[in-house]
């Protein structure tokens, strides 16, 4: 099961200071972590849960960071239209999340780097990583695209439900599915038959 | 990207005043009221979303918008539903609210799971999608069974206590009937239909495989057509889950091999007349397609359903295995192959873990599949698995387990240590099969030079696992070894940088600049060096003579980010290897590691910050193995005195030198080793003294700073020691004192260059000379005897309680 999906900032950009990161958006699959603890109040909970979202995000952008540093390449600006380029030149990796930190048992989380965005999901470990690093690249381009997130709109904020209907269709309720092109462009039809609404 | 634009809508939406959200929520309300929902209708309700979720407080919505927003839900519009679903999942649940399980669609059944607050929460809804699953499948709108399966995944994931065993049950035929049965004909889609095309024509086609071939056997995620009938979307969610659900459904309880043969009677009684799962009746022969993979099989039919899955699961993996040798036209259905490859051989995996007499039916299939891959490190990825595979049932089907290890542990490191996700799955293996693997596979603790690749290539990622690792990689045979390795992994790192560049890139860089070190590699006089750093296995000595060549060689490196991030990392990991290693070690071991850490003090790459920890990490565990230990100062007392008595090394090793005299001045005692002789003492108390001497006679050698205050009074109680346990010493430290204030007398001296510092040095400097006065307290302070040290008396609580209440007892009564 993928646990998380998130979009965030991963470097600093001129629109924040050095050290802050935004979480652009974020969907949280399945019952709260925190079910088994009854007595937690519901805002608590929230609270929690978006925590445990801003250290995923947190440790990602430190991640992305080093493995930036080290490999030494310089990022070159694309711009709306070069998604599939912008795409191919991304950064990827995997970061642990050891039990407790901020989940309760231990999770990967894959990252793709577009630029100044991070695209994050968090899978349980025994999770088929290579399905999931394929479905998270596949995310990440409709996103890129039906966002227009290489330009500089703030559509992800707005739109965010344009990412909840991929989710459903590519992702539903956090589950990888295996399909192949024949499946997976029937369900793409499906969900830009809904952003040209 | 991200612009100044999306911040200040952040910021808006965080800082909004009470007063306009209020008018926002009552402007959205009279919105909702409206019959139509236009398009400012949706533009507010994405505001909303974003009001909501732009802060970590929760905001609550009033109970009327709420009520509308909730309405929004079963709305036949999928944008509302997916808003509103979005909204309330931002905000708390109306306290009340009252949930009509049916006819849930699956924004709104993800809505109800992310609301739930307790385990008892969930099962209703389990109830209802296990209720959905028995109906009849062309009740509903098309595609409103296909969320269900995900959902129900979901949901028995986090709370597998809901299934009951008639839910094991019914699941466990459906994904059989998904799995194995769904149709083998195109699906909609076909009937484009025109003028010309008569009704013969819009028979469905056949299903095909990836290549494009007419597809012979039974469907799976492999095969493609134009269009898809809605059990071949089945049969997609179905697999997807597969494995989630045979390492769930132990979980309930009682749901074993007793309830499975009481099963196997019921079923063979309602055979005949089973009616709720018609296809339970399908013959295989009878089917539209007689399995290749499974006619060899015996006829499963009468087995109880869940050995009836694993036995579907089997042939499903099978097919997929044979169908991933297919030519695929597309890019992504490659790479969907080598993922279906992974999941068939985890599903096996798990089958035969559950049913070990599967192993001799699955393992010919396993081994014709590493056969296949093994020699395409394209593949690596799905290697893993298998490795998992042939370490779980090897030893059982009797298999030569060799070559795999040796592609584990050999080339996957060797030429792949820079794949992020392959080093993240073969050491994530590593950690879960620790303790099989140090039993079972000799070449796992000598194959450390090049599991440590993945650790120098990208080593902020890789720590985390080497933490749980490195321990069990220590043992006595390879303790030395793996010290110096670790001691020369920013080398390692540089040298992994300069193989990919040699391979891929000219000498010079971007700038302009020649790399001097990749010209050092590509030469054949010393291309040893390099070797031995990209070394496969252990063994075959701990380290080489022309190390500071190698350190030469590399010197430019040293501004390397992956170096530097590497360097970063080796401290920790001394740590653990020191830490690991008094447990394994005998004393001959700890001594030979004590002249290891002597000799690379001054051999490291030269990298400031990196050699500076290193001492100190040194320092630390020194003094730890010496404390455990105390003999082994006598038995390298000769070594340590060497280091001890060399004045460059107060100012090049300040660290390690401080610690050594005080572990010389500290440990050279009859009391802990009946060995240490007068003579011992008196020539360690030489070599000391004439360091001392040398220091503060004169100003620091040109190039300097002046040495550390406290190596000095290290220096002078480590003497003051040695004097008290030699009484024929103390006149000599004494006039060294006497001469210490007068020379200092002027409150300053060339070799401190602070005054305070001077004034602290010459007060310790009085303090040991007035001890050493009386020559009898001076031994039982400076070198007490092992009760006062250990001081169990103070924390002993049954002798510490008598005396706080003594304590108590006067302070209070003197009132």
């Amino acid at each position: 099961m993928v646990r998380c999906f998130l979009v965030h900032t991963v470097c600093p950009v001129s629109a924040l200071s050095a050290a802050e990161s935004r979480v652009l958006y974020s969907r949280v699959f399945g019952p709260d972590e925190t079910v088994q603890h009854e007595d937690l109040d519901p805002e608590e909970r929230r609270l929690q849960q978006r925590e445990r979202v801003a250290v995923v995000a947190r440790q990602v952008r430190s991640a992305v960071t080093l493995s930036r540093e080290a490999s030494g390449r310089q990022l070159v600006e694309m711009v709306p239209g070069e998604e599939a380029l912008a795409l191919q030149e991304a950064d990827s990796g995997v970061v642990r999340l050891r039990a407790g930190d901020p989940f309760s048992g231990e999770m990967s989380a894959l990252w793709v780097a577009v630029q100044s965005l991070g695209f994050t999901m968090v899978c349980e470990p025994h999770e088929n990583l290579l399905l999931a690093e394929g479905t998270l690249k596949n995310l990440t381009r409709h996103c890129l695209e039906h966002l227009h997130m290489l330009g500089p709109g703030s559509e992800v904020l707005l739109k965010g439900d344009r990412i909840d209907v991929l989710l459903s269709r590519l992702l539903p309720h956090g589950q990888l599915l295996f399909l192949n092109h024949r499946f997976a462009q029937s369900l793409e039809k499906e969900v830009s038959a809904y952003m040209t609404k | 990207m991200y612009s100044h634009g999306s911040e200040s809508l952040i910021k808006q939406a965080r800082e909004i005043q009470e007063s306009e959200l209020q008018k926002f929520y009552g402007r959205l309300v009279r919105l909702l009221q409206a019959k139509e929902v236009g398009h400012e209708t949706i533009d507010s309700l994405q505001r909303l979303h974003l009001i909501l979720s732009a802060t970590k407080f929760t905001r609550i919505l009033p109970p009327e918008l709420h009520k509308r927003i909730l309405l929004l839900i079963s709305s036949p519009l999928e944008q509302l539903q997916v808003l509103s679903s979005a909204v309330l999942r931002e905000t708390l649940p109306l306290s009340g609210q009252e949930v009509n399980y049916s006819h849930l669609n699956s924004h709104a059944a993800s809505l109800l799971v992310s609301q739930a607050r307790s385990r008892p929460d969930v099962a209703p809804l389990c109830a209802q999608l296990f209720r959905t699953l028995e109906s009849r499948q062309s009740e509903g709108p098309a595609h409103s069974i296909t969320h269900t399966l995900p959902i129900l995944n979901t949901v028995i994931t986090h709370s597998p206590e809901c299934l009951t065993e008639e839910h094991v049950t019914l699941l466990s035929k459906k994904l059989v009937d998904w799995l194995r049965y769904a149709s083998i004909t195109q699906g909609g889609g076909t009937s484009s239909g025109g003028f010309f095309s008569g009704p013969r024509s819009r028979q469905p086609g056949p299903i095909a495989e990836l290549d494009g071939t007419v597809s012979g056997d039974f469907f799976t995620v492999l095969c493609v057509g134009q269009g898809f009938t809605e059990d071949q979307w089945m049969n997609v969610y179905s697999f997807s889950m597969l494995r989630n659900w045979l390492l769930t459904y132990h979980s309930v309880s009682n749901c074993n091999t007793t309830a499975d043969s009481a099963n196997r009677l019921q079923l063979s009684l309602s055979l005949s007349h089973s009616h709720s799962f018609s296809n339970d009746d399908r013959s295989e022969v009878d089917g539209s397609v007689i399995s290749m993979v499974s006619a060899t099989s015996s006829s499963s039919r009468l087995l109880p359903p869940k050995e009836r899955l694993r036995e579907k699961a089997f042939q499903y993996c099978q097919r997929l295995i044979e169908q991933s040798d297919r030519k695929a036209h597309k890019r992504t259905d490659t790479e969907l192959q080598k993922a279906c490859l992974v999941e068939a051989v985890c599903i096996l995996d798990c089958v035969c873990l559950e049913d070990t007499s599967l192993v001799y039916r699955v393992f010919p299939c396993i081994k014709a599949l590493y056969g296949r891959l093994c020699s395409d490190l394209s593949f690596a990825r799905v290697l893993v698995p298998i490795a998992q595979f042939y370490l779980n049932h090897g030893e059982m089907a009797a298999v030569d387990c060799e070559p795999v290890w040796q592609l584990v542990f050999g080339r996957f490191p060797a030429e792949l240590f820079n794949d992020p996700f392959l080093a993240h799955e073969l050491l994530r293996f590593l950690r879960l099969n620790i303790e099989n693997l140090q039993l079972r596979v000799p070449q796992y603790t000598l194959s450390f030079p090049n599991l440590l690749k993945f650790l120098a290539w990208d080593s902020s990622a890789m720590v985390d696992d080497f933490v749980d690792l490195l321990p069990s990689l220590v043992t006595a045979g390879t303790a030395v070894e793996l010290l110096h390795t670790l001691l020369d992994l920013p080398c390692l790192s540089a040298t992994l940088v300069l193989q990919l560049r040699s391979a891929c890139l000219p000498i010079t860089e971007p700038s302009g600049r020649i790399l001097q070190a990749l010209d050092a590699f590509r030469n054949p006089s010393v291309r040893g060096l390099f070797l031995f750093l990209l070394r496969g296995e252990a063994g075959s000595g701990d380290t080489i003579e022309r190390l500071s060549t190698l350190h030469e060689l590399l010197t430019e490196s040293a501004d390397w980010p992956r170096v530097i991030q590497c360097a970063q990392t080796v401290p920790v990991l001394l740590h653990i290897f020191f830490n690991t290693v008094i447990k394994v070690a005998d004393e001959k071991l700890l001594a030979h590691l004590i002249l290891v850490q002597l000799e690379r003090s001054s051999l490291l790459l030269k990298i400031p910050k990196y050699i500076k920890e290193v001492h100190r990490v040194f320092s630390c565990h020194l003094l730890k193995l010496c404390k455990l230990h105390p003999s082994l100062v006598v038995d390298q007392s000769h070594e340590l005195l060497e280091f001890a008595g060399t004045t460059a090394n107060v100012y090049s090793k300040e660290e390690v030198y401080t610690h050594v005299v005080w572990v010389l001045g500290e440990y050279l005692s009859v009391s802990c080793d009946a060995r240490c002789s007068v003579r011992l003492i008196t020539s360690c108390f030489e070599a000391l003294e004439a360091v001392l001497f040398e220091i503060t006679s004169s100003a620091p050698p040109a190039g300097a700073v002046c040495p550390n205050p406290r190596v000095i009074t290290t220096l002078m109680s480590a003497l003051a020691k040695l004097a008290s346990r030699s009484h024929d010493l103390i006149p000599r430290i004494s006039l060294f004192f006497s001469k210490l204030r007068t020379v200092t007398r002027g409150g300053s001296a060339a070799w401190c260059s602070d005054e305070e510092d001077l004034v602290a040095i010459v007060t310790r400097g009085e303090e040991l000379w007035s001890l050493l006065k009386a020559p009898g307290v001076a031994q039982s302070v400076l070198t007490p005897p092992p009760h006062v040290n250990t001081a169990q008396w103070h924390r002993d609580t049954n002798v510490a309680m008598p005396l706080q209440l003594r304590t108590i007892t006067s302070l209070t009564h003197s009132q």
